[in-house]
């Protein structure tokens, strides 16, 4: 088995103005995920908006806190699923259960974590 | 290390047989023999290393022992027992490595020439080297190197980058189907249309690539050609689906005009310039029937509809008798199966065809606008070629002038040069 870090990735501005019929399509497909899922789902969350992000980075000495994210672009993580899968195809099927696969606003990542021996 | 014993005998082999057959048993088994070594190693590079191996000694064992009856056999034997032997001094450092994760629900591969585990095998290995999470060119390059068995070198120059660039991208393609686990595996049925969409989308572009090479000296690349070819006969052979039929009708109805599309100097012929006496009937003949198969077998798909294009040039008697009408019929299905600016543009063509250069003209303006077709050579050309029939000697030149600027082939370059210079001597005669 492999762990594979889902990342849903989406335009905020377009998920700040979402209608109640999209935002209960992209409930629905989060409940369908987790059940095929199931206990291959090792930790999941929703992010708060990009606004709420503090930024702790330095130049070489005394990091300095921000107000505001890591990168300043208008797609952003909006939330996660760490996984474990067989392998990449049993990711990818499971990522298009997801409404956020389908829409054009949106989109997933899908990265392999490291695997240490 | 055990070898199969099932060897002609006699030890007075020819070296130039050994070697023809060595060559014969690459190119009609390599990937056969690399994906069941793939399943023992469960890592593509060692099982190369293991393969490479194989053939070498090959070289060898047969000029004393004798070619064998079943060199496949042979061969996946030897390459087997290789990575037997590697993986067991090798173990402990092996554990650690990222696997390729195989379906352990196949059986072992039996030693019948076209037994379900060898098809399974070379499936799985196309199916592996075209997987959707690798770039195209990744694609293209992986199944060169790893199902036709191509040197890194031959793959390079095939697209024109340095050695060490093309070694680049297939290690790195390498690497990603070991730590995302790419499986090796033939897609399940849900996937399959997909998958297979992804297949022959590289085996047609392996094609075209060798049928018309946008660089170079020559216009056709044979290796490239004969690797698709082959490569779409495997397809065919083991997944006989509407896509892969559709897609060997084609390649094998535009294949067969190949002694006819160039001068020896490598200069490009026209299609209305080409003695039809030499193009190949036999392919000619087994292309239409697999596009009958084809249409039977489904509802038509992108290819099978080009291959009826193909099919209606490579059956008309002569340049003049072709069925224009049908083609254009042919092209206002492509464009609905698969609408791209490329098809709308031959569709211009053969509407000029139809009716005549003033229609063909106006067709291809209304494709100026768009962006993909901005530098592309054909389109300048296609212009041109109307323009000439229309005898506008001006804007003819200027169009033949834009086609050499974009174009990087050294013989469609003399070609248009050669069209560029007719048109200064009529615009001369014509007192200009």
């Amino acid at each position: 088995m492999s762990k594979y870090m889902l990342l849903i990735y989406g335009n905020e501005q377009r998920w700040e103005t979402i209608s109640p019929e999209e935002m209960a399509e992209i409930d629905a497909g989060h409940v369908a995920f987790q059940k095929q899922a199931g206990d291959r789902v090792l930790a999941a969350g929703q992010l708060e908006p990009s606004s709420t992000a503090t930024t702790v980075r330095g130049d070489g000495s005394a990091p300095a806190v921000t107000d505001g994210p890591f990168l300043e672009t208008k797609e952003v993580v909006g939330g996660f699923y760490l996984l474990e899968a067989a392998d990449l195809d049993e990711a990818v099927a499971l990522s298009r259960v997801l409404a956020e696969a389908r829409h054009e606003h949106s989109g997933i990542e899908i990265k392999p974590l490291v695997q240490h021996a | 290390m055990a070898v199969p014993e099932e060897t002609a005998g006699g030890s007075d082999v020819d070296a130039l047989d050994v070697g023809a057959a060595v060559a014969a048993a690459h190119r009609a088994h390599w990937a056969a023999v690399l994906g069941s070594t793939v399943r023992i190693t469960r890592d593509l590079d060692t099982a190369e290393e293991c393969v490479q191996d194989a053939y070498a000694q090959a070289l060898r064992t047969w000029a004393s022992a004798g070619i064998p009856d079943r060199p496949d056999a042979w061969l996946r034997t030897v390459a087997g027992n290789r990575a037997r032997d590697l993986l067991r001094r090798e173990s402990v450092w092996r554990r650690a490595m990222p696997l390729l994760v195989e379906d352990a629900t196949v059986p072992d591969p039996q030693d019948a020439d076209e037994s379900p585990a060898v098809a399974d095998d070379t499936l799985r290995l196309i199916f592996t080297c075209c997987h959707p999470a690798l770039s195209r060119e990744a694609r293209i390059a992986l199944t060169l190197r790893l199902v036709c068995g191509l040197s890194t070198a031959e793959v390079a120059r095939a697209f024109l980058v340095q050695e060490s660039t093309m070694a680049a991208r297939i290690t790195r393609a390498k690497k990603k189907i070991a730590t995302a686990r790419i499986p090796y595996r033939v897609p399940t049925a849900a996937d399959l249309p997909e998958r297979v969409s992804a297949v022959c989308d590289v085996v047609h572009l392996v094609f075209a690539t060798g049928s018309n090479a946008p660089v170079g000296e020559t216009l056709i690349r044979e290796d490239l050609v004969a690797s698709a070819v082959g490569l779409a006969r495997t397809l065919y052979r083991l997944l006989p689906v509407p896509e892969s039929i559709g897609l060997l009708a084609l390649l094998l109805l535009i294949d067969a005009r190949r002694a006819t599309r160039a001068t020896e100097a490598g200069d490009p012929i026209l299609l209305e310039d080409q003695d039809r006496s030499l193009w190949d009937r036999a392919m000619i003949a087994e292309g239409a029937d697999l596009l009958t198969e084809a249409l039977r077998s489904g509802p038509p798909t992108r290819y099978a509809v080009q291959a009826a294009i193909a099919a209606a040039h490579a059956e008309a008697p002569s340049f003049e008798a072709t069925d224009w009408a049908e083609i254009v019929a042919l092209y206002d299905v492509l464009l609905r199966l698969w609408p791209s600016p490329v098809v709308e543009l031959n569709r211009a063509v053969a509407l000029g065809m139809r009716d005549g250069p003033q229609a063909g003209l106006s067709a291809l303006d209304r494709l100026a606008a768009e962006p993909t077709l901005a530098t592309y050579r054909y389109l300048s050309a296609a212009r041109a070629d109307f323009l000439r029939r229309l005898k506008r000697w001006p804007e003819a030149a200027t169009a033949y002038e834009e086609a050499l600027m974009l174009t990087d082939n050294e013989a469609e370059r003399s070609y248009l040069a050669m069209r560029l210079a007719t048109i200064s001597f009529k615009r001369t005669q014509a007192g200009e």
